[in-house]
């Protein structure tokens, strides 16, 4: 099943400012990573998604429905958690999410028992009974994640939901976030413009600049492809770096360090092989993983 | 079980499988939602402070107008009369409790956590204009029945008197829902502007402050018609005017025949619906604004 689809999505605001321009992207269920810088059009994307803004062209799909024409039985199956602060201050947290189920037709007792439950797996627990307006940023970003699951969503879509939280609950919102994803069976799109933080928890890593497509697959795709050996010695670099370049791998150097796209396991042998050839002093060889960010940035010949 | 020392479980989450209600049940939580809003009920004691005083006020003029004709066995003030007479109060109320429902939704960000619900956006509004509009009328209608009930009790003329008083009451509680019908639509497209309570208190205030000297004056003016029409330019000379016209003596007894609107009765009625429609549409048009946003 296809979880989203996009085909030539466009949106320009009163004919000029172009958000969305002719994005076709179709993902599959699980955690997708929706990154661009601020202002690429996330959120554009995501209110198309719920049906609260029309798209100027193209087609949407959200679980197999069309937004565009029955936005309720898209809102009644996806979960949404804002970016901003929207929580009302003088109610509790559990008076809340109670309230907010049941305007997803929840019913009244079922509506109690969801929110505290939702309230309890986001980690909130006593606190829940307390005015929301003398929480920290963290709680209140768990509020916003209790809201959105408490109908039982298909789909979660998370707006930077890390936004101002310290290193620490942003790790603890990611884990979070994963926990949903894999052990709840609930899609989670996660909007962010920090791609260091959402690769670590996505599956699919959906990319979007200025409206365009930059690039959409899955994480384990971009990264295998990609992988290189790292190898340091204490000395005699550059003989090794020719030797090697004489076995016709492709070496390039990065600092005190010689980086080999790694093929296959030969690739060690050969490695391996060169340095005791040459007796030098090994240092190190480790398998580098490409960071995701180096795939979307420019594809340069880069660090020469 | 062999497992009874109370040791807790993470069960886990659990995936909801019951039944989902519709709109209109929806529609219906929202609504009273909104209508224990307006008395403060499930929030916190500060905010039942005003509310809860307006109505102990109506309240206590209706048990006085109604000991009042018990002991002297004159009618002081008819059902209708009675909503004239509170028009101020009703005024005030509306200017607290219109903010008390929309202006604190637009304040704190809320609304996306509604708008990306089955809900669809019309529906938020009307909701909350049903709501003001029920609470006013409760305001307004709540104290002719206690009326109702100290005449029913007291009356000398057995069942005939207590049907009499019930005909009386009928109009009265009708013209109660004019009242509030014209005063939520105008007070809550006033509040729907403004996320800031204070500013929305004020602006509903002034729309009924500013425009009863535009009556005063226009009533002043050297020609009939205009005169006659001179009640239209304010919300509560406007429902005067409609009364005056529809009820006759229901509203206008001992006050020497009511507002001087001639003939142009059935265009005040007009112009209440048109006002009312007006207002419904333009706060849907906001709520458009504001759900894409």
């Amino acid at each position: 099943m296809t979880l989203l689809a996009t085909e030539s999505l466009t949106k320009t605001y009163g004919g000029r400012v172009t958000a969305l321009a002719d994005l076709t992207v179709s993902v599959e269920p699980g955690i997708i990573g929706l990154v661009g810088a601020n202002g690429a059009g996330k959120s554009t994307l995501i209110k198309i998604l719920l049906g609260l803004l029309p798209p100027t062209s193209g087609r949407v799909q959200v679980l197999g429905l069309d937004p565009t024409t029955d936005p309720a039985a898209v809102r009644a199956r996806v979960g949404y958690m804002p970016e901003h602060d929207a929580l009302p201050p003088d109610l509790s947290a559990a008076e809340l999410v109670t309230h907010l189920g049941r305007i997803s037709g929840l019913p009244r007792t079922v509506a109690r028992e969801r929110a505290s439950e939702a309230l309890r797996h986001v980690g909130l627990h006593e606190e829940r009974h307390r005015a929301v307006g003398g929480y920290s940023t963290g709680m209140k970003q768990r509020v916003k994640l209790a809201q959105a699951l408490v109908h039982d969503p298909d789909l979660l879509l998370l707006d930077e939901p890390t936004n101002g939280l310290d290193p620490a609950g942003r790790d603890a919102m990611l884990a979070l976030i994963h926990r949903i994803g894999t052990e709840f069976g609930i899609s989670v799109v996660v909007c962010s413009h920090l791609l260091g933080e959402v690769e670590r928890i996505c599956d699919t890593l959906v990319a979007i600049d200025g409206g365009r497509l930059l690039r959409a697959d899955r994480v384990s795709a971009m990264t295998t492809a990609t992988d290189v050996l790292a190898v340091e010695v204490s000395e005699g670099t550059e003989e090794l770096a020719a030797r090697l370049a004489a076995l016709d791998l492709p070496v390039t150097r990065d600092g005190r360090l010689l980086l080999v796209p790694l093929a296959d396991d030969a690739t060690y042998d050969q490695i391996l092989g060169a340095v005791a050839e040459l007796d030098l002093p090994l240092h190190r060889l480790d398998q580098r993983r490409h960071r995701v960010a180096e795939l979307f940035a420019a594809r340069e010949p880069s660090h020469v | 079980m062999s497992d009874a020392t109370g040791v807790i479980h993470d069960i886990g989450y659990q995936r909801y499988t019951g039944p989902r209600l519709g709109r209109r049940q929806v529609f219906g939580a929202l609504y009273l939602h909104g209508v224990r809003t307006v008395f403060g009920l499930g929030r916190s004691a500060k905010a039942k402070i005003f509310p809860w005083l307006v109505v102990s006020v109506v309240t206590v003029v209706a048990a006085g107008v109604t000991a009042v004709r018990s002991q002297i066995g004159e009618v002081v003030m008819t059902y209708a009369q009675f909503a004239d007479a509170m028009s101020w109060l009703v005024i005030f109320f509306a200017a607290v409790a219109a903010p008390e429902l929309v202006s604190r939704d637009l304040r704190s960000g809320v609304l996306p956590l509604y708008f990306s619900r089955p809900l669809p956006r019309g529906d938020y509004a009307l909701s909350k204009l049903l709501a003001l509009v029920t609470a006013l009328w409760l305001l307004l209608g709540g104290p002719q029945l206690v009326m109702f009930l100290g005449a029913a009790f007291t009356t000398n003329r057995g069942v005939r008197g207590v049907w009499d008083e019930l005909l009386d009451l009928l109009p009265g509680l009708l013209y109660a829902g004019l009242w509030a019908v014209v005063f939520a639509s105008i007070a809550l497209l006033v509040a729907s502007l403004t996320g800031k309570r204070a500013f929305a208190a004020g602006g509903i205030v002034a729309v009924f402050l500013m425009t009863t000297p535009v009556v005063g004056v226009l009533s002043i003016l050297p020609s009939a018609t205009v005169n006659e029409l001179a009640f239209l330019a304010s919300p509560p000379t406007l429902v005067g005017g409609v009364g005056t016209w529809a009820l006759g003596d229901a509203l206008t007894q001992g006050q020497g025949g009511g507002m001087p609107i001639g003939d142009f009765g059935p265009v005040y009625a007009a112009v209440a619906v048109l006002l009312v429609a007006g207002c419904v549409s333009l706060l849907l048009l906001r709520y458009r604004k504001v759900a894409a946003r």
